[in-house]
């Protein structure tokens, strides 16, 4: 139900006010959430098809895909779920964040539609050429493979679009401020998407140095490209982008402690400044890809991989800290105060938007941030380069992470957005649970089967008619099935969202939203709330205590096994 | 996700300034491994290169393999250099030549390819560097173990990627 329109001055937009946040929201900002949520789902669920198709394929016993469409499914599923799904998303995201949370208008509706246009093309025609076997050239398409000029094309008008969609979030925020429609400082959320954003800029625009050139190479325009020079632009595209994925989930991260517990930041300087770390440091990760590359020096590869000292590293244990920590004291001053841990046991934990936000943390932080340290360290890669530890360790971050995130997110906004009841709503509260299971098997079967040495993005290991074995052990075959009955429960939890999302959306009740929550009710028996009470965040100091030593051990474990290689290299 | 209230920058708690340092120090000792083990270890990345045409690389390949043939294994030469520079060629879809190696002694490996990128990957040893066309990667290795050993490609090439393994041999 549109409420009547709020006029500013010469206000163009029309507002609703909605019922539970007295937030006043845009109609026009919501129709682009709406386009943009709507577009980001359907990419997940073609992404996911051909992720599950890939899973099958990897476990060995199974086999499932033949050589050819083993490889153009790897490059599908890599561009439809690290660029379409969660950039769409982030859009959406970005929209929400700087219109909704600031009572503000969308800028421009018009460039939000050329946008959107844009990058739907953008992604239309990428799967396309990549369907109809032009592109065999997988998400890197590193030079001298050459894919159809149209494959570059298509990733081009995407980033364009995308870029769009980023300077209208940075228009709506400087609009917002000058029309007065927030005042002080933005919030956290708001904040954290700015830093996605921002990150977004200058990542955007390295994917088009390094792309158009590769689309003039594919035309025949230029005679030459340097796969050293493409390599390094192109991560300075492809990893950045990742991390626009860990600023946008760690937003979500807030938002999703704020909804379910009404959780809000201890303190605001600590959340900032890691924020800022973000800004500062992690466009250095592009280094990570090009460790054991020829050409570059120790100096080089070290400094940059360890984004100046691991400054970004330090940002990331900073909200390891303190997200816990605001869920903590704010289920403290609802009175579940005993002990270390009553807060967690008396956690909503069928709150669908709790249970992704643990799950996602959990997976991100002790699988995903480990791993990645560890493979991002110049000699250790030696060991991981390129082995399937690499895949384990993104989808540990973009999937059980970023992606699990989002998913957590979205069942708030069916509701709140799109104005629809949710529903099977017990089929939510155990989603976010069966696929974190899911990615928790396949991240593992991927990392042990990296340890062991199993290329990625290869369709036989054992089965390989090669006229040589490869040697590699036996037990991979094991570490590989793990991975692809991950595969199957994951593809199982991620086909729970889509129809929970598809029947919310396509058979739900219109109505307005009546709360936040969508499942966890309040306790029959409440303790007494203590909302001026000082609480310490004692239980998750233990816990990110209990975390900082599995890293130590796991970090030492492989210098140890680096150390006793039986071939001596330098 | 609400606004913050209008002054928020307030001094850290007891326990946020504890995990602040701790892990602030843990990050200078993930930094500091690095150059430890660079002066310390035994395993680190070469940091040696050159540049060279795949045709000119190729010719150096091709004398290299006639004057150590000894054998020919699966119409692949088989190679047995004095320890010292030996060469080996990455193309679609292929090692070559197979290397005979000798438990113990080091070799400069030059390492290049001449069509796409690949991936040098040395099994069931385990250990990675990535081939470029253009550059040589001078890799510097001592075999301490004696027996079969494979390299597979782990850099997607094409579609036949995935029967791209070769092998190294090595005797005591």
């Amino acid at each position: 139900m549109a409420a009547p329109a709020i006029p500013l001055g010469e206000e163009k937009a029309i507002f609703r006010v909605c019922p539970v946040t007295r937030l006043r929201v845009d109609l026009a900002a919501e129709r682009m959430i709406i386009a943009n949520a709507t577009a980001a789902v359907i990419f997940l669920l073609v992404g996911g098809v051909m992720g599950l198709l890939l899973a099958l394929t990897r476990w060995e016993a199974v086999h499932l895909l033949p050589a050819t469409w083993y490889y153009r499914l790897v490059t599908g599923h890599g561009f439809n779920m690290l660029v379409a799904w969660i950039v769409f998303f982030e859009v959406a995201g970005l929209y929400f964040g700087s219109t909704v949370l600031l009572n503000a208008r969308l800028a421009s509706p018009w460039a939000a539609r050329l946008a959107f246009a844009l990058m739907l093309l953008g992604a239309l025609l990428v799967n396309g050429i990549v369907l109809a076997g032009r592109a065999d050239v997988m998400f890197t398409a590193y030079v001298p493979l050459k894919a159809h000029p149209l494959f570059y094309l298509g990733v081009i008008l995407f980033a364009v679009g995308a870029l769009i969609a980023v300077a209208l979030f940075f228009a709506n925020l400087l609009i917002a401020r000058l029309e007065g429609r927030y005042t002080g400082s933005v919030p956290l959320v708001v904040f954290g998407l700015a830093t996605a954003a921002i990150i977004a800029t200058y990542t955007l625009l390295s994917g088009a140095i390094a792309f158009i050139p590769a689309f003039f190479w594919s035309l025949g325009w230029l005679r030459t490209y340097d796969p050293g020079f493409y390599r390094n632009l192109f991560w300075g595209f492809g990893h950045p982008a990742q991390q626009i994925n860990l600023a946008a989930m760690v937003a979500v991260w807030y938002a999703l402690a704020a909804i379910t517990v009404g959780a809000t930041p201890i303190n605001e300087k600590l959340c900032r400044l890691a924020f800022v770390l973000y800004i500062l440091f992690i466009n250095l990760g592009a280094a990570h890809h090009l460790l054991v590359d020829p050409g570059l020096s120790f100096a080089w590869k070290m400094f940059n991989t360890s984004y100046a000292m691991y400054l970004a590293v330090l940002g990331s244990l900073i909200h390891a800290f303190s997200i816990p920590a605001a869920v903590e004291v704010a289920l403290r001053r609802q009175g579940y105060r005993r002990g270390l841990f009553e807060w967690l046991r008396r956690a909503p934990w069928q709150e669908p938007g709790f249970a992704a936000l643990v799950v996602s943390m959990v997976l991100f932080g002790w699988l995903g941030g480990v791993s990645g340290v560890i493979i991002g360290t110049e000699q250790l890669n030696m060991q991981f380069h390129n082995t399937l530890a690499v895949p384990g360790h993104f989808h540990a971050t973009v999937v059980g992470g970023t992606t699990l995130a989002f998913m957590g997110l979205t069942y708030y906004l069916i509701p709140l957005i799109f104005r629809r009841e949710l529903r099977l709503k017990r089929l939510a509260s155990y989603q976010p649970y069966v696929f974190g299971f899911g990615m928790l098997l396949l991240i593992l079967g991927f990392l042990f089967s990296g340890t062991l040495g199993v290329p990625r993005r290869d369709w036989a290991v054992f089965k390989t008619p090669a006229a040589f074995s490869t040697l590699i052990p036996e037990s991979a075959q094991l570490t590989l099935a793990m991975a692809g009955i991950g595969g199957v429960i994951a593809a199982i939890g991620g086909a729970m969202f889509i129809l929970i999302v598809l029947s919310s959306v396509l058979t739900g009740t219109v109505q307005e939203a009546r709360s936040l929550r969508l499942v966890a009710v309040s306790p029959a028996d409440p303790p007494e709330a203590a909302e001026t009470a000082h609480e310490e965040p004692r239980g998750t100091f233990v816990i990110v205590l209990a975390f900082l030593a599995f890293f130590i051990l796991v970090y030492f474990r492989n210098w140890w096994l680096l150390g006793f290689r039986s071939w001596l290299v330098h | 996700m609400f606004a913050p209230p209008r002054v928020w920058w307030r001094p850290l708690d007891r326990l946020e300034r504890t995990w602040l340092g701790l892990a602030f120090a843990w990050c200078l000792v993930l930094f500091i491994m690095m150059p430890v083990w660079l002066i310390l270890g035994r395993h680190n990345v070469p940091a040696t290169t050159y540049r060279a045409a795949p045709t000119q690389f190729q010719q150096r390949v091709e004398e290299f393999v006639r004057k150590y043939q000894v054998g020919t294994e699966k119409g692949i030469p088989v190679v047995e250099p004095p320890p010292g520079d030996v060469y080996l060629l990455a193309r679609q879809w292929q090692w070559y030549p197979i290397l005979k190696l000798k438990k113990g002694q080091t070799y400069r490996l030059h390492v290049s390819s001449i069509d796409v990128q690949h991936g040098f990957s040395i099994q069931p040893v385990n250990l990675t560097f990535q081939i470029l066309p253009e550059y040589v990667y001078v890799i510097t290795l001592t075999p301490l173990t004696s027996g079969e050993f494979s390299i597979v490609c782990n850099e997607f090439c094409y579609l036949g990627h995935h029967v791209m393994v070769g092998r190294i041999l090595v005797t005591d």
